[in-house]
């Protein structure tokens, strides 16, 4: 065990973990943050997508180690006052069925805006191609995508 | 055809009323059934009792309506909708209605399951009823205020006018009514007055899925609980010979290694270290049962096929006489794989044994069920099992089986401490309970053009479909029609699968119904409809209507614009009814140097009111991209009892780039609603194996498409 001083959604916390544990489990059982899923462990459905330094990240492979000196921001963290242009747009065209998947894909929407605010249907889909809806709520994920950054623009 | 109108109905005993020491008056109820006479709502909000009612409804002074619902929540909608049905007959605005989830199960719920999609259709009456109640005591209280007769006051948005024009607020009448006797008869509005239903309404746990507050299962902690991974018996038909949990305790966070049964239980202080505990525990495993593989059963469903054994389900006519007289024959095999499903919230269960009660939290499709048999399995008396629901992150059938629950129930047992067991994707996907692998053999003799006979046999693995679906359309439509049954016993465990038998026999009939028109030079569309003329319409839930049918055909061929489309278009047709709702699709394709793209896919759906358009829809969006992802890339196999796949790098789901457009339209219906979680997927496996044939020539009999698709790609490079 040793102690992790990281900053997240703002806040620094620190936690005394395992070094190899992967940053998902501390947000989750240690942070009491748990808008952030677990779908597969191993990268390859996007539930668990978190911001480091801005950038989505599956936090389910990522140690704790890594993520020491980095800005992290979970699902929890994106809405401030009120709900960002993407929460806007994925409430207005009511994209979740069972929701698990759903902070996952807007953080992996979030972090692909603020890369390429303007992105034609074809980069939208292959932006969010990484990310798993078990319930194939996709048609209105890409069109919230899209509304996101009518909304920001 | 029944419609709804204005009727009236006696019913008081399935509500009961109280006033709330709060103010404001609450009223229980319970779908279809009466409720105890001892029972009596609570006077304190915090202190609902759902073991007596399975929901409430609480109106306050300020005249916002609080809805405790206690359906299951699997992503269907159903916290939803279900309220703005009771919402519509007691005349509130939606803006003033908040839905909590009510947190409990019961002995009393007659249907506290969501499975079969049946929750709308079974609740719609008795939402109806209880909203309308409701709105009958206000109005009464109001008339007993103004000292006037309640049959001149109206009642509208929340407000109760009299015949001068004065008004009083629900809120300002909560009080009074409460004291009221319940209303022996009410009437309910006529659906052309519904000012809710038919209208969207957006997910009512919407703000806090986008902003990841805890709603589901896994979500769910409790003081001093335990993380607990388990390891389960790695193939079918393996029990524990032996195990060492010593490497496994040195793991830092591991508390305890414990036996139950044929399993080994990590409990530890978070979830990495119980998965870490699992890794280094050492096992053996013996074989009791003889191991399986897929070519077995392929072997073994053939043999099935081939007649031997089977259960006849339905005998119309004389099939054999037709055969023997026919011109020409057509005879398919479709072949389909087991599937997982894959729910994105991985199995988990909380339980806390102690001695007082056994507290259990998670998500479940069947907590009545799976509650009664932790009670029977840790011997302990019903009324001690206490039961939360949780949101759950997709349900597919999965969640009916309660071998999770119960797997934290008995590790709760024996250490005592509040536990939450934690399935990783691997556990999920290799653990058990699948959709069964099946075959469909179909056979189907023409003579002067016309189809004269019809045999369907089922072969599948631990389970036949029931009669209802032997009734399916073409039954009634081809004079010699039967349907056979024959199963294998497998130990392989199988389950429901979103739309069980249907979401591959459909695709079966589907595509045979191409052949058929192609081999009568007919167009598939016409094909159907002609068949559907034969048949005299009927008003039974259980049965396919042939007008409704015909109008869903009629629609989705109209709105897909169908034979009309430019050179490059392909387009494949089907039809199908399940879940006592009609739906149509129309799937096309595109040829993108040489390889199928899906484009769009057009849906007409009669599943009679339209009770929340947008998450109707989403419904029908969902199901048909599930059924069309499964039937492309969907494969699970078994080797040694070993299954061959267990997370998602190797087990292909359907993802954003794989999808097409789906262009939902709803037939316009006064008809009680149908079910809509699973109706959308049975046709669209059919309609994108006809789609694929337009475009490719290729006639796909196995799923998934994708491995017949690649050869095709393969021997063209070639």
């Amino acid at each position: 065990m040793a102690v992790f001083n990281l900053k997240v959604n703002g806040k620094n916390v620190s936690v005394d973990v395992d070094a190899d544990t992967p940053l998902l489990w501390v947000l989750r059982d240690e942070l009491h943050l748990v808008g952030t899923k677990f779908g597969c462990g191993i990268a390859q459905c996007g539930a668990c997508t978190v911001h480091l330094n801005g950038v989505a990240m599956r936090s389910c492979v990522t140690p704790v180690s890594t993520a020491e000196s980095m800005e992290i921001t979970t699902i929890e963290g994106l809405a401030q006052e009120e709900l960002t242009p993407v929460q806007e747009a994925w409430k207005e065209l009511d994209v979740p069925q069972c929701g698990y998947c759903q902070a996952g894909q807007i953080m992996t929407a979030t972090s692909f805006l603020q890369q390429n605010p303007q992105p034609s249907a074809e980069q939208i889909r292959n932006a969010m191609n990484g990310n798993l809806c078990r319930c194939a709520s996709y048609n209105r994920i890409e069109k919230a995508v899209a509304l996101a950054a009518e909304k920001m623009s | 055809m029944k419609t709804q109108e204005q009727i009236s109905f006696s019913r008081r005993n399935f509500i009961k009323t109280s006033a709330l020491v709060s103010g404001g008056l609450l009223i229980g109820f319970n779908f279809m059934t009466a409720c105890k006479e001892t029972a009596i709502p609570p006077v304190d909000i915090s202190q609902l009792n759902f073991q007596d009612f399975n929901a409430f409804i609480q109106i306050a002074e300020n005249g916002y309506v609080t809805i405790y619902s206690p359906n299951p929540e699997i992503g269907q909608g159903v916290k939803t909708s279900m309220p703005m049905i009771i919402a519509e007959e007691l005349d509130v605005p939606w803006e003033h209605v908040s839905v909590a989830q009510g947190d409990l199960d019961t002995e009393n719920y007659t249907r506290q399951v969501a499975g079969g999609s049946q929750s709308i259709r079974r609740g719609w009456d008795a939402l109806r009823e209880t909203g309308a109640t409701a709105r009958q005591m206000l109005v009464n209280a109001a008339a007993l205020t103004w000292g006037v007769d309640a049959s001149t006051c109206t009642a509208a948005d929340g407000v109760i006018t009299n015949a001068n024009g004065d008004t009083l607020h629900y809120g300002e009448v909560v009080n009074m009514a409460a004291t009221l006797d319940i209303p022996e008869e009410v009437s309910l509005k006529s659906p052309k007055d519904f000012k809710i239903i038919g209208k969207d309404a957006i997910n009512v746990d919407m703000d806090a899925i986008i902003t990841g507050k805890p709603l589901f299962g896994l979500d769910y902690k409790a003081e001093g609980m335990k993380y607990v991974c388990v390891v389960r018996p790695p193939a079918f038909g393996q029990k524990l010979k032996s195990f060492d949990g010593t490497a496994a305790k040195l793991v830092n966070g591991v508390t305890d290694v414990v036996q139950f049964g044929d399993k080994v239980a990590v409990l530890a202080s978070n979830t990495w270290a119980a998965m870490k505990g699992k890794q280094a525990v050492k096992t053996d495993w013996a074989f009791d049962s003889e191991p399986e593989n897929s070519a077995l059963h392929d072997e073994e469903l053939q043999k099935l096929l081939n007649g031997e054994g089977l259960d006849v389900r339905r005998d119309d006519g004389d099939v054999d006489k037709a055969f023997a007289e026919a011109e020409i024959l057509l005879d398919r095999t479709y072949e389909a794989p087991f599937l997982p499903h894959n729910c994105m919230e991985p199995m988990n269960f909380y339980a806390h044994v102690t001695a007082d009660k056994v507290h259990l939290v998670g998500p479940i499709q069947t907590p009545a069920g799976t509650a009664n048999r932790i009670a029977e399995l840790i011997g302990r008396d019903i009324g001690e099992v206490h039961l939360e629901m949780t949101r759950m992150g997709g349900g597919f059938g999965r969640r009916l089986y309660g071998d999770f629950a119960v797997e934290a129930a008995e590790i709760s047992n024996i250490t005592g401490e509040p536990v939450k067991v934690i399935y990783s994707r691997e556990d999920d996907m290799t653990a058990g309970i699948y959709r069964p692998a099946s075959k469909y053999r179909i056979r189907a003799s023409i003579k002067n053009g016309e189809i004269t006979g019809y045999h369907l046999i089922e072969a599948a693995i631990n389970g036949n479909m029931w009669n209802a679906i032997a009734g399916y359309f073409p039954a009634d439509a081809i004079p010699n029609y039967k349907v056979e049954t024959g199963n294998y016993r497998s130990n392989i465990t199988t389950g429901a699968w979103r739309a069980p038998y249907t979401n591959f026999l459909a695709f079966a009939e589907q595509s045979f119904f191409d052949e058929l028109a192609e081999v009568l030079k007919k167009d598939p569309v016409q094909l159907r409809l002609d068949l559907l003329k034969r048949v005299p319409d009927q008003d039974n839930p259980e049965k396919y209507s042939s007008k409704r049918m015909s109008d869903v055909i009629t629609l989705a061929a109209e709105k897909a614009n169908w034979g009309k489309t430019d050179g490059n278009t392909y387009q494949g047709f089907a039809a199908y009814f399940s879940h006592n709702t009609h739906v149509a699709e129309v799937v096309e394709i595109k040829m993108n140097n040489g390889e199928p793209q899906l484009e769009k896919v057009t849906v007409a759906v009669d599943c009679g009111i339209v009770v929340n358009p947008t998450g109707a829809r989403n419904q029908i969006e969902g199901g048909v991209l599930d059924g069309i992802g499964h039937a492309m890339f969907g494969n699970f196999s078994f080797e040694n009892g070993l299954p061959q796949d267990s997370n998602f790098n190797t087990y292909r789901l359907i993802r954003m780039k794989d999808t097409p457009i789906v262009e939902t339209h709803f037939i316009e219906s006064e008809v009680s609603p149908t079910g809509l979680g699973e109706p959308g997927l049975p046709p669209a496996g059919g309609a994108l194996a006809n789609a694929l044939k337009a475009a490719t020539g290729q006639r796909l009999l196995r799923q998934p498409f994708i491995q017949s698709l690649r050869q095709r790609k393969t021997d063209l490079d070639a």
